[in-house]
């Protein structure tokens, strides 16, 4: 226990302790000039402690400080009916939702790609720099033209927002299968060619086993980028729901508070779904026989 | 001069041995085999001719790079030659291997780390595609052979590496293959584990009537397991002498004390030092 708090608990909160305080006092210099001119206009002169606390209760402050972040954020998810627009959880669940599908595209398609290029020689020597180029195009670029070549053949709603999270989820999972599917050793590759094996039964007792480190390393960097991706592909569709949607509106109307509390909502969501793909790449790990750490 | 005059009249006796055994198991006529690398070509085997009878236990001594483990890996089609003729059960490599004609071990366990040992030793059975039940029954039975029994739950992490390398030889023999090829199978354990492991695999040799053949870079190993110890040397691979072992079948450990026993030894080493002054 003493370890623990040695070794975790007291690292990790001086951590955020100094970001909350480097957080105020950005606030404070950030915000003060406007309050300074807000004080000077109406005459009102005050003491240090109270100029400073008006500096952090601003309605749409500049950069707001972080118990306003935090007061519109449990109020914003604790508080509201799960229909209501204002409510984070109903904006992060219709994010959530086509990450979730985009994630599950994006991995479905990484492994046919890694499945392909492991056992296709003309792909393996054609596939990767494309691969690789269609990483290289900004997603901000490419959302936009997505959606509008969708709907123009009339799919609108969650399947292009997916596609933008598949867009960029596909490409780890690939990226790493490849290797995963290749990393057997060379005796338990000649292990199965002295049993005289089909290439299916390779592929299925050995390089498949063998890859699934692989998979659930690349599939944690894979779900963040399908959460990115579903962020992204709310602010061009106009999207009226979503944590993109969301900071957009944020915004437009200087809702610097809502803003910084959907930044809020999208990091749980994120951090929620990393754990998740660790904690199912953990158990697989202990079915397969893993060595407890 | 000497030792190369003997060895060639030692080969020519070994020939006469090994016609009278009729059932001939591996047959090698002029063997070659380079490998093309950056540097070069690297002959690994050149001309080798060698038999091995049924129910041999060979085995093949020389320094890196003499191209002992590759003519194991030619007998396994693992390795394709470049000339000269082998057969294995009278047929090519490849038909024997698509025959399933032998159990390889490897110089590491090569147990699959997502398999328990159970599961492991019964791989090549589910290739093969041996019922459930038969599957169980044969790795019951193999497991008792190594002495494994009660692992059967157990990965391979759990296990000592002497234990990992039973296992690996109980999926060897897990498919009943006459023939044995054993690529320096205990090369990586300690002096204690090694004895250990040799006094059974003669057992069971003995036990089950198995063709062997054993990769070592020991001198006293080889002498100890051995019907027939091959003597090869390197740059080109070949092989140089072929001693047929005196000892009895029946081989305790303290054998290795013997005047018969160091005499072979001795032998073996004189065969080896002939391949080395031969490179000088």
């Amino acid at each position: 226990m003493t370890d623990r708090l040695r070794d975790k608990i007291i690292p990790v909160t001086a951590i955020l302790a100094a970001i909350v305080v480097a957080w105020y006092a950005g606030s404070y210099a950030m915000n003060a000039p406007f309050q300074r001119d807000l004080d000077r206009r109406a005459g009102v002169t005050s003491t240090t402690w109270e100029f400073v606390a008006k500096t952090m209760s601003q309605p749409k402050p500049t950069l707001p400080a972080p118990h306003q972040v935090a007061v519109n954020f449990v109020e914003n998810t604790f508080f509201r009916k799960l229909s209501s627009n204002r409510s984070l959880v109903y904006h992060a669940a219709v994010t959530l939702s086509s990450t979730v599908l985009g994630f599950a595209f994006g991995t479905i398609l990484g492994i046919a790609i890694a499945v392909c290029i492991v056992h296709v020689v003309t792909l393996d020597r054609s596939l990767m720099p494309w691969i690789i180029t269609s990483q290289t195009i900004p997603i901000l670029a490419l959302a936009p033209m997505i959606i509008v070549v969708l709907a123009a053949v009339g799919i609108t709603g969650l399947i292009p927002k997916a596609l933008i999270s598949t867009y960029l989820s596909f490409f780890p999972v690939a990226v790493g299968m490849v290797k995963g599917l290749r990393s057997p050793e060379l005796t338990h590759l000649d292990l199965m060619h002295t049993y005289h094996a089909s290439p299916g039964q390779v592929f299925w007792k050995l390089r498949v086993p063998a890859s699934v480190p692989f998979l659930f390393a690349s599939m944690k960097v894979a779900v963040a980028a399908s959460l990115v991706g579903a962020i992204v592909g709310e602010l061009p569709t106009g999207a009226v729901a979503g944590i993109g949607s969301k900071l957009l509106s944020g915004s437009y109307y200087s809702q610097t508070i809502d803003m910084f509390a959907a930044l809020v909502a999208g990091s749980v969501v994120a951090v929620l779904l990393v754990s998740l793909v660790g904690l199912a790449g953990r158990i697989t790990e202990r079915v397969m026989g893993g060595r407890p750490a | 001069m000497m030792t190369v005059k003997r060895a060639y009249s030692l080969e020519a006796c070994i020939g006469a041995e090994t016609d009278l055994t009729a059932d001939t198991v591996i047959r090698a006529k002029g063997l070659d085999l380079t490998f093309q690398t950056g540097d070069g070509p690297v002959h690994a085997l050149s001309n080798v001719d060698l038999d091995i009878g049924k129910g041999e236990f060979v085995s093949f001594i020389g320094p890196s790079g003499c191209g002992k483990t590759t003519f194991l890996r030619v007998i396994a089609d693992l390795e394709q030659p470049t000339g000269g003729t082998i057969t294995v059960n009278g047929m090519s490599p490849e038909e024997a291997r698509r025959r399933r004609a032998y159990g390889y071990v490897f110089q590491a366990a090569a147990l699959y780390p997502w398999r328990t040992i159970e599961k492991n030793v019964a791989l090549p059975l589910e290739i093969m595609g041996v019922s459930a039940a038969e599957q169980r029954e044969r790795v019951k039975r193999t497991l008792d052979l190594v002495n494994l029994s009660g692992f059967e739950k157990k990965f391979p992490w759990q296990l000592s590496g002497g234990m990992q390398q039973r296992a690996s030889i109980a999926r060897a023999l897990a498919f009943d293959a006459d023939l044995l090829l054993m690529d320096e199978p205990f090369g990586a354990l300690d002096e204690i584990v090694r004895d250990h492991l040799n006094e059974q695999l003669l057992e069971l040799w003995a036990r089950t009537n198995k063709t062997i053949c054993f990769v070592t870079h020991s001198i006293p190993e080889a002498v100890y397991l051995s019907t027939k110890i091959v003597v090869m040397s390197p740059r080109p691979g070949r092989v140089t002498d072929v001693i047929v072992s005196t000892l009895p079948k029946d081989r305790p450990l303290d054998i290795r004390e013997s005047p018969e026993f160091l005499a072979i030894a001795h032998r073996v080493r004189e065969g080896l030092r002939a391949g080395h002054s031969y490179e000088d």
